[in-house]
């Protein structure tokens, strides 16, 4: 077991640890944009989510254990996703000090391209966001536990709005090639089931996009109010 | 216009020996004198090229030109150019081999240009493959990689029964798929990040799938993947950029089957290392 500790110093164990900690944080947008949705449910259903969130676990966990323990794992997946983003880039970097004058992309799209802006566009939504909904720093008139009514309120801005939807738009991208990136790097992928993987990665990244940016829209809509 | 068949594209032919016109075309190609000095691109008009010639033939004669003309001619590397040694390689137009897929420089035909073209000619740009002269770069790094792991070991003495050790047909193929590799570089060019997995996978896929490959497959890896980072290629980006590009088309699965027997090896020690 020696060996995994080691496993970093490759170019391939660094993408090992960008593939397994975004494969938790891709379980985590799934599950989030799942618990998302319950604004649709109503005003009574989703905030008796926002309450079972505090108190999952109980009686075994004490309130918000639960919680915490998940937000711990989820910072420790995002610092070294980037940590290991990061030291990949420099290297990437610098393996090609002279640039073609010429060159043309015969497989990769906009996805691959913009996946590390994207991932840096991302995380600054990530600090938005808490500000936003979690600790309500940067909310207009943010109750704690009204999970419904902040939702609405912070939505009928609609500049907040396009940012979310931006947001979610980088977030399906850096997913349509992370995730596909994800099931290579971990060697699942193989000639026999590569289609299936690639599926995968399409269908959940569309899907999450439109989950998400289904609410915001629905607020400026008048749907949700 | 003549027909044409495999024969056709041998590379006999010259700029008059067809009833069709020669082409006419503009050539911007790198030049540099050698590794330290600084490079600039110039312009050749290159008046006289068949659509039958190869790349390589079509470089020959503004080589033959330059030289009459008192000038330097172009260095580029080559040797057998049927295709099968991978000596040659240039970034033709933005693109490792040429825009003809799965065709290596020495093999690619004028008949896939136009008349009046313009075509840009750089080599192969990565910081493990400093420049020698021109268009030829040292491309010894990948030899570095291969000394690390590309090789089984076995006793000398007299050569054992082949059919002894029964391979598996699916893997018979997939390693002949894998070891097809010519080692190029046209992966390392045309890579985003100038990385050289694919080369990686295809050495270590080719012997890892194969009965006599077993002993040493994890080690092997490791060792491979050390060296492959200490010659300064990037990591992969799963692009997929260098599979379009191989001459061999050989897949990025390997990659991942080089990831897989990677983790493997660091997770499980498996052949005691």
């Amino acid at each position: 077991m020696i060996g995994v500790l080691t496993l970093y110093e490759s170019t391939i164990g660094k993408k090992v640890v960008m593939a397994v900690t975004g494969l938790i944080l891709f379980g985590f947008v799934i599950i989030h944009m799942l618990g998302n949705l319950k604004v649709f449910a109503g005003r009574a259903y989703i905030n008796a989510y926002g309450v079972f969130l505090r108190e999952v676990g109980s009686p075994m966990f004490g309130h918000e254990q639960v919680l915490w323990l998940t937000r711990i794992v989820l910072l420790v997946s995002v610092g070294l996703h980037i940590w290991a983003a990061y030291q990949l880039t420099r290297l990437d970097l610098a393996s090609r000090p002279v640039q073609y004058a010429m060159r043309k992309n015969q497989e990769y799209g906009y996805a691959a391209r913009t996946l590390r802006w994207g991932g840096v566009i991302i995380a600054l939504f990530i600090v938005y966001h808490l500000l936003h909904f979690t600790t309500g720093t940067v909310h207009p008139r943010f109750v704690e536990g009204d999970v419904y009514n902040n939702v609405v309120i912070g939505f009928q801005n609609p500049l907040v709005s396009i940012f979310y939807i931006v947001a979610q738009l980088a977030l399906a991208l850096h997913l349509y090639h992370g995730a596909w990136s994800m099931f290579q790097t971990l060697g699942l992928n193989n000639s026999n089931n590569k289609r299936i993987w690639r599926g995968l990665a399409t269908v959940s990244s569309t899907m999450l996009a439109l989950g998400n940016i289904s609410i915001p829209l629905a607020v400026m809509l008048g749907l949700l109010r | 216009m003549p027909s044409h068949n495999t024969l056709e594209e041998s590379t006999r032919s010259t700029a008059h020996d067809d009833d069709s016109r020669p082409m006419q075309l503009t050539l911007n190609v790198w030049r540099q004198a050698g590794p330290t000095e600084p490079g600039r691109f110039v312009t050749y008009q290159h008046q006289n090229v068949s659509e039958h010639m190869s790349f390589l033939e079509m470089l020959d004669v503004l080589n033959e030109d330059l030289i009459l003309r008192g000038d330097e001619p172009i260095a580029y590397d080559h040797d057998c150019r049927e295709g099968i040694c991978g000596m040659c390689g240039m970034m033709i137009n933005g693109i490792a081999h040429g825009p003809q897929r799965a065709t290596a420089t020495c093999q690619l035909h004028m008949r896939h240009f136009k008349d009046g073209d313009t075509i840009t000619i750089e080599p192969w740009r990565a910081r493990a493959f400093p420049i020698v002269k021109d268009l030829v770069v040292r491309r010894g790094s990948l030899d570095r990689i291969v000394e690390a792991g590309g090789y089984i070991s076995v006793n000398t003495g007299a050569a054992p029964e082949a059919n002894n050790i029964p391979v598996p047909k699916p893997n018979a193929d997939r390693s002949f798929e894998a070891a097809q590799c010519i080692q190029c570089g046209a992966c390392v060019a045309a890579c985003p990040n100038a990385s050289a997995m694919l080369f990686l996978a295809a050495k270590a896929g080719h012997l890892g799938l194969l009965p006599q490959g077993q002993p040493e497959r994890y080690r092997r890896t490791v060792d491979m993947v050390a060296e492959h980072d200490k010659q300064g290629f990037g990591a992969c980006t799963n692009m997929g950029e260098c599979e379009a590009v191989c001459p061999k088309e050989i897949s990025i699965d390997f990659i991942a089957r080089l990831n897989r027997d990677l983790i493997r090896a660091k997770l499980t020690n498996p052949s005691g290392y």
